[in-house]
């Protein structure tokens, strides 16, 4: 299958890749450029796994052709940490647990973050509707919001 | 395995034609919310993918000439709720809209391709019913218009001609006091299918309603626009006896499928009490504006 050029930025990087017509986002970052972060779910929009932001915009990247990164700007969970310095979601997920087996944690932290950008005072019942397309079988969700909250409180303090 | 081809034409001439020489064999691609799922299920097997999001008139929210608005079919539910005035005018169409799937859904899926994509159930459809949307089509043969609720024709059919492209969504002038409301009735609280939906678009002068549309979706192969029920409220002052007779109407409409999410008679029950509760929204939000 003939292989279209793709040129785009990942988390602030200029990138090349091949990619055919068909192949969706989320398997040209994991198995082409190597990000594997993003996780596969479902493939199919329910899940949030494969968050990541298309030009700031929260999408999901299975639901999204490779191709259509073209001339745009993504970012992934690997460009949430800056070297060592972890984002202080990221932070505050390690410090309340906030995970279990963690496969839902990269599109959780990737959403959160979309949110805390749009909205740095969000209510609970924010934080849930926000979040309703991020599934996550092990936490049960609470210790999720209860994390997304508190770091919200913790960043307007540090502002 | 044969080449798939993937396109992003500038205008919206290059995408007909595009879309016309594939004969059959081209998708339209929006949001992709739905097209990328049926790709995956092998609903859908495209030889040639048309991303619309490039074309101007697609991506793009205008007031028209005598205050209405027209949305481009592509423009991604996100973007219509960060516009600064189409929410305060449209608060129901918005929320229809909005309720479709998850924040990262929004973020692609726009009110074009939800209506293309045929479903009997598709949020913002009696949303757009209600408002009098009118469409503008592009194809082969140049551009026509047609009203929304003439535009599908059964589950996952539409009246667009081979090589058609839904361009926008027409919604009139406002008169002062208007307003519009969308609920859904769905088993869980987000991220699941319409049982039923309903909207409501009404025009009141010192508490009379002057003007009233009623769309109706997920109880009939199409979204329904009913007009026994907008007869009903017209003239009254939605006094119980005004409601009980759209209610009556709006279960008259209904001809719905029985599954596990909505039993007949269920979807039928719902259709009547949607419509109370929606044309009080809207009449608070007429009283208002
Ligand atoms: C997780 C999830 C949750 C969802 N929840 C809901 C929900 O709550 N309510 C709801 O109603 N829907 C829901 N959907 C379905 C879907 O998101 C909507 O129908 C959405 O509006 C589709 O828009 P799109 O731009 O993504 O369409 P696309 O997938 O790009 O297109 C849909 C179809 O229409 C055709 N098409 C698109 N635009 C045009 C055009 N301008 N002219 C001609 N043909 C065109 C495409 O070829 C395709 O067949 C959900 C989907 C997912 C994945
Ligand atoms: S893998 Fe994309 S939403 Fe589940
Ligand atoms: S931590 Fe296991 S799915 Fe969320």
């Amino acid at each position: 299958m003939a292989k279209l050029h793709v040129t785009t930025t990942i988390n602030g990087e200029p990138t090349e890749f091949l990619a055919s017509p068909d192949q969706n986002m989320l398997d040209v970052l994991r198995d082409t450029l190597g990000l594997t972060g993003a996780k596969e779910g479902c493939g199919t929009g329910d899940c949030g796994a494969c968050s990541i932001t298309l030009d700031g915009r929260l999408v999901c990247s299975c639901l999204m052709l490779a191709v259509e990164a073209e001339g745009h700007s993504i970012t992934t969970i690997e460009g949430m940490a800056q070297g060592d310095h972890l984002h202080p979601l990221q932070q505050k997920f390690l410090e309340m647990a906030a995970l279990q087996c963690g496969i839902c944690t990269p599109g959780v932290l990737v959403a959160a973050k979309a949110l805390l950008e749009k909205n740095p005072d969000p209510s609970e019942t924010e934080v849930r509707f926000w979040l309703a397309g991020n599934l996550c079988r092990c936490t049960g969700y609470d210790k999720i919001v209860r994390a997304v909250l508190e770091t919200a409180a913790e960043m307007r303090g540090a502002a | 395995m044969t080449d798939i081809r993937y396109l992003a034409p500038q205008t919206l001439d290059e995408a007909v034609g595009a879309f016309a020489a594939a004969q059959g064999a081209a998708r339209i691609l929006a949001g992709g919310t739905d097209l990328l799922v049926q790709m995956r299920n092998g609903m859908a097997k495209p030889g040639t993918i048309i991303d619309i999001k490039k074309i101007a008139e697609l991506t793009t929210i205008a007031r028209t000439a005598d205050g209405g608005f027209r949305v481009g079919a592509a423009v991604s539910g996100a973007v219509l709720a960060e516009h600064e005035s189409f929410g305060t005018v449209w608060p129901g169409v918005l929320e229809a809209v909005n309720l479709i799937g998850s924040t990262q859904v929004q973020g692609r899926a726009s009110p074009g391709g939800n209506l293309c994509h045929g479903s009997p159930a598709a949020d913002s459809v009696p949303a757009m019913v209600a408002a009098g949307a009118v469409l503008t089509i592009q194809g082969p043969n140049g551009r026509r218009e047609l009203p929304v609720e003439a535009f599908p024709a059964g589950p996952g059919r539409t009246k667009l001609a081979p090589g058609e492209i839904l361009v926008s969504f027409t919604l009139p002038a406002r008169p002062k006091g208007s307003g519009d409301a969308y609920l859904r009735m769905i088993p869980r609280t987000e991220m699941d299918i319409a049982v039923v939906g309903l909207a409501v678009n009404l025009t009141m002068a010192n508490g009379v309603v002057t003007a009233a549309r009623v769309g109706l979706g997920a109880v009939a192969p199409t979204v329904l626009l009913v007009e026994a029920a907008a007869k009903a409220l017209i003239g009254s002052k939605l006094e119980d006896a005004a409601l009980e007779t759209a209610a009556a109407a709006c279960r008259a409409a209904c001809n719905p499928i029985n599954d596990k999410r909505g039993t007949i008679e269920y979807r039928t029950k719902v259709a009547g009490v949607l419509l109370k509760r929606v044309a009080a929204i809207a009449a608070e939000r007429a009283g208002r504006a």
